[in-house]
């Protein structure tokens, strides 16, 4: 390995997993939960892998940088293998927008290069803190699913390393039905070491936004329907009020402002999350009163602005490691997508139940996903809606309320987001992903995850990470 | 997989020049000063190097990479010509052949036109344990971090006093201001290292050539993975950033971050009764 010149203050002490049973695990994900310790290995080369992995002996799992929420991202007592150092970009092409990079380079990165270029990202979540390799295992989605579908429809071609070194080339048309199982993959296909990515032509940093407030399930259907040529729609919605409030919220949309303007490169976040809240902290009183006040900070039915790509985007990213004001404990993300069929009652259904538990969420998201077909086998957005909540854990309360909106999404044909997740069942992410025995052929035998070895491991005899 | 060459090669990949106002775009032009400067990077895939090559490309300069590992090399040298370096030449070559090096840098400078910063990234880390056992283990390190500088700097000393021009800039080590058990071997290389350039200024500053000290505390890299404490390393980002205006300002002796330069003033005075009875 080549090296530069820096100070060996202390002898080399390579940490060992399971050595120190205390102190915080050497990788968390962003909900904080569940806390599993791991060997954690960086990759800085495309070359190390999977020469990383040798001599591993209790599963190994590629990881980005942690945001998603549950145990996608963990593995008990395995090997992480991080990517974040392995973020070169390998080419652009000015003219299509193709660009090609190493699989550990973050959107935030792929955007300070690009804006100044006049290009932006396919498609975007709501965190630019997550690796390309992260949104392609994921196949994550945002605001523009209803137009341009999900992150993999974007990705042209990657390379995946498999345990026992074979580099194998991926696209529509090279090793198809690997490129189809490794987006939204979870990470168990292989090791992305690079992928390519076409980016779409921007003339301005500005969000042509219009913020509507409504009432009622039904306002949002229609402030959908209407915004159907419109490529961003998101919903913030108040799921602590009952009777006439029920269901109130923000219908947010958006479009890429025609007009050019200097494409000038994001200033660095400044704010970080100061300490961990003690749990009292975020209660039914302080979350009810802060969507009250989010609802009416917007006074008007109806607003029109210029908004920056950064707060539109990622409003929370302003704040570096927020989650830490769920204290803790953490907190559980709950995320479905539920079939236009039983949309509206399913979400009618859930957004009662999480209202009548008097359990608080602080960010409920509505929106509707498209048609658009995602090239993942694995993909979670089906055309419908989807509705995201976090609450911060409380064990008794919040598992046995997530059981139960697990249960409602399974009943109303709907399915849950693995990303988002730390609670479903075997049974029910069978029920929701009845091709996962086909995806099951593509893993790689040396990969798990903390998710996979609990919805499916038992079933499939491998290592069973409970013990 | 990768592949070590086993026996020096010299390869050149330039690539058509462009002009830096083609190459970078906006405010990442507007950033560099002195318009694109011809900049060599001895060791280029080191991580220190590489993040600083990734600033001197967003800015346009034109960059002559040289480094042992060719897979390494490449995707270094793609990175820096997607970001916008106006010339990318590049070289694999094992430095710890002193004969070739007038070779390598001879066609370094002839790719780059001219030559207006040499950066010596060049070092290993090795393994103090098998160096205290094994000569041969402290030969190799003492070749890498000493002797191949060595011969570098002489040749490039000679080049650049002559034209009364240019920055050498040398990554040394806090480690070579006092030898401690867990390193000394390491650390008396780069002390050496130190002195020779040290030493060095002293001759060719008056003639016109900035040469440069640079002592790095410990930062987060490849090469410091897996150390203890290693998670509370200085971030190479921002120890790139404060190079790269260092090495533009062409400061004598720069500490990063700067603290080092407090903590070392501290190590030096304990006085040796004590410091040779203390683990560090």
């Amino acid at each position: 390995m080549p090296s530069s010149a820096e100070l060996d203050f202390n002898a080399p002490q390579p940490t060992e997993a399971g050595d120190k049973p205390a102190g915080p695990p050497p990788f968390e994900s962003w909900g904080r939960y569940p806390e599993y310790n791991a060997e954690l290995k960086q990759l800085h080369w495309q070359g190390d892998y999977p020469r990383a992995i040798d001599g591993v002996h209790h599963g190994a799992l590629a990881v980005g940088m942690g945001r998603s929420y549950g145990d996608v991202c963990l593995l008990k007592d395995g090997t992480l293998v991080q990517t974040t150092s392995m973020n070169r970009l390998l080419d652009f092409d000015p003219v299509t927008g193709l660009l090609t990079a190493e699989a550990g380079i973050t959107l935030a990165q792929i955007l300070d290069f690009a804006v100044p270029r006049g290009y932006f990202l396919p498609v975007t979540p709501g965190t630019k803190y997550v690796t390309l390799g992260g949104a392609i295992a994921n196949d994550i989605h945002g605001k523009n699913h209803h137009h341009a579908g999900t992150f993999g429809r974007h990705v042209t071609q990657f390379e995946l390393v498999r345990s026992n070194g074979e580099r194998m080339h991926c696209s529509p048309s090279s090793n198809p039905d690997y490129f189809g199982a490794t987006i939204a993959g979870m990470g168990l296909t292989g090791v992305i070491t690079w992928a390519q990515l076409r980016l779409k032509p921007i003339v301005s940093r500005m969000i042509d936004y219009q913020g509507i407030q409504f009432h009622g399930i039904d306002e949002f259907l229609d402030l959908t329907r209407q915004a159907e040529n419109i490529e961003y729609t998101v919903s913030w919605v108040d799921v602590t009020s009952t009777g006439k409030n029920f269901c109130r919220g923000i219908f947010m949309q958006g479009d890429h402002s025609q007009v050019p303007a200097p494409l000038t490169v994001s200033g660095k976040p400044k704010l970080t999350f100061p300490m961990e809240l003690p749990g009292f902290v975020l209660n039914g009183a302080t979350v009810g009163a802060f969507n009250s006040v989010f609802f009416n900070k917007q006074m008007k039915k109806r607003v029109n602005t210029l908004q920056d790509y950064e707060p539109f985007f990622y409003p929370l990213d302003a704040v570096l490691k927020w989650n830490r004001m769920y204290g803790k404990r953490g907190l559980l993300q709950f995320q479905y997508a539920i079939p236009w069929e039983h949309a509206r009652e399913g979400t009618i259904a859930v957004l009662q139940a999480v209202a009548k538990s008097g359990l608080a969420s602080f960010l409920a998201v509505l929106k509707a996903f498209g048609d658009v077909p995602s090239p993942g086998m694995m993909s979670f957005p089906k055309p419908g809606i989807t509705l995201a909540l976090d609450f911060p854990i409380k064990p008794e309360k919040s598992f046995a309320l997530f059981d139960r909106l697990a249960e409602m999404t399974n009943e109303f044909g709907g399915r849950l987001y693995p990303a988002k997740d730390a609670r479903m069942t075997s049974a029910q992410f069978q029920a929701f992903y009845p091709q996962w025995e086909k995806f099951a052929r593509y893993k790689d035998p040396a990969l798990t995850s903390g998710f996979w070895e609990r919805v499916v491991g038992g079933q499939l005899g491998v290592r069973g990470v409970g013990k | 997989m990768s592949t070590e060459p086993k026996t020096p090669v010299v390869e050149e990949q330039t690539l058509p020049l462009r002009t830096p106002r083609e190459a970078s775009v906006g405010e990442v032009a507007a950033e560099q000063p002195h318009g694109p400067r011809r900049i060599l990077v001895l060791g280029a895939t080191s991580g220190i190097a590489e993040a600083c090559i990734r600033l001197w490309a967003n800015r346009g300069d034109a960059l002559y990479l040289v480094a042992r590992n060719a897979d390494k090399l490449a995707v270094v040298a793609a990175d820096a010509r997607t970001r916008g370096a106006s010339h990318i030449g590049s070289a694999v070559a094992n430095l710890d052949n002193t004969g070739e090096h007038a070779e390598v840098l001879a066609h370094a400078i002839n790719s780059l036109g001219g030559l207006d910063v040499a950066f010596l990234a060049l070092g290993v880390l090795g393994d103090q344990g098998d160096a205290e056992k094994n000569f041969a283990a402290a030969d190799q390190i003492l070749h890498t971090n000493f002797v191949a500088p060595v011969s570098l700097l002489t040749w490039l000393a000679n080049y650049t006093a002559q034209r009364h021009a240019g920055t050498l800039a040398v990554l040394s080590s806090v480690a070579g201001e006092r030898g401690r058990k867990s390193n000394y071997v390491y650390g008396s290389s780069k002390a050496g290292l130190t002195a020779f350039v040290d030493g060095l200024r002293n001759r060719i500053d008056r003639e016109g050539v900035r040469v440069m000290t640079i002592k790095p505390g410990p930062v987060k890299t490849a090469m410091t993975e897996g150390m203890k404490g290693s998670a509370k390393f200085a971030d190479v980002e921002a120890v790139a950033a404060s190079l790269v205006k260092a090495i533009d300002r062409g400061d004598d002796v720069v500490y990063v971050p700067g603290i080092w330069r407090v903590i070392m003033a501290v190590i030096r005075v304990i006085p040796e009764r004590v410091f040779k009875k203390m683990n560090l």
